[in-house]
């Protein structure tokens, strides 16, 4: 089971990509408020979005994203039916990808 | 004998499948991703350090970059940003929270017909600048939106 939802639809000529992933996004400098540990940084890194096979959005992050993610991105000349594949690695080197078609 | 001999060749024969199986499940990953993460940047603990590793300490403040973001921020974890840039021939927008801990929050290299737009969410430590900066034909950009925090994002 993928846990990154994609949505992916054309809007005139601009396909419009959003999609919304399941990370905790740790930063590394938060403490656990019960222990005083800080909490070690579990963040993704890197995020791949392609289209049509091409690579669209090479994409690196810190851990000053949110917890579970949200992305939007537009891209011109892709049109309906094209495979959208969206994947990501975090910095323990979990995986996680899915992939949906632009309607 | 010779039954349990070809007993032995018929398991050897499996075990090696299965091998070559892996092997090729090795060899054949989800996704491969162009660059190594920046580590120096994205650990980097002050803004001219985060930009020197972007490459974006010379960025020129450009009209033609728009980052959206609230005024106020009730809940800095959860920050929403937007940034346009209608520079032709963006190919790389990076993000970040000036005042954050670790000021580097996301470097997003577009192709193949990304438009230069990336939306998304971030945290912010306290109120400050979310800047983003723009490489477009060789150049660099920026541009800034003061966001004013009420309740951190980053705790420590």
């Amino acid at each position: 089971m993928s846990d990154i939802k994609i949505r992916a639809g054309m809007k005139g000529d601009t396909a419009e990509i959003k999609c919304l992933m399941n990370h905790v996004m740790e930063t590394g400098l938060r403490k656990d408020p019960k222990t005083g540990q800080t909490v070690p940084a579990h963040h993704i890194t890197n995020v791949m979005v392609t289209v049509a096979g091409k690579t669209v959005m090479d994409a690196q992050w810190g851990g000053g994203i949110s917890k579970n993610p949200y992305l939007a991105l537009s891209v011109k000349g892709a049109s309906k039916g094209d495979k959208v594949a969206v994947s990501w690695e975090d910095n323990k080197g979990e995986k996680s990808s899915a992939e949906t078609s632009i309607s | 004998m010779n039954n349990t001999r070809r007993n032995v060749l018929k398991s050897a024969g499996a075990a090696g499948a299965v091998t070559v199986a892996m092997a090729a499940g090795l060899l054949k990953p989800g996704a491969v991703f162009a660059a190594e993460w920046n580590k120096a940047g994205f650990e980097a603990k002050g803004l001219d350090a985060a930009l020197a590793a972007i490459g974006g300490n010379s960025a020129a403040v450009s009209g033609d970059i728009t980052v959206k973001a609230p005024d106020i921020a009730e809940n800095g974890a959860v920050v929403p940003v937007e940034v346009m840039s209608n520079i032709a021939g963006t190919d790389r927008i990076a993000i970040l929270g000036e005042k954050n801990g670790l000021p580097l929050v996301a470097d997003f290299k577009l192709m193949n017909g990304a438009v230069g737009f990336v939306s998304t969410r971030i945290k912010l430590g306290a109120t400050s600048n979310v800047t983003a900066i723009v490489n477009a034909g060789g150049k660099v950009y920026k541009a800034s939106k003061e966001v004013k925090v009420t309740i951190g994002g980053c705790g420590g």
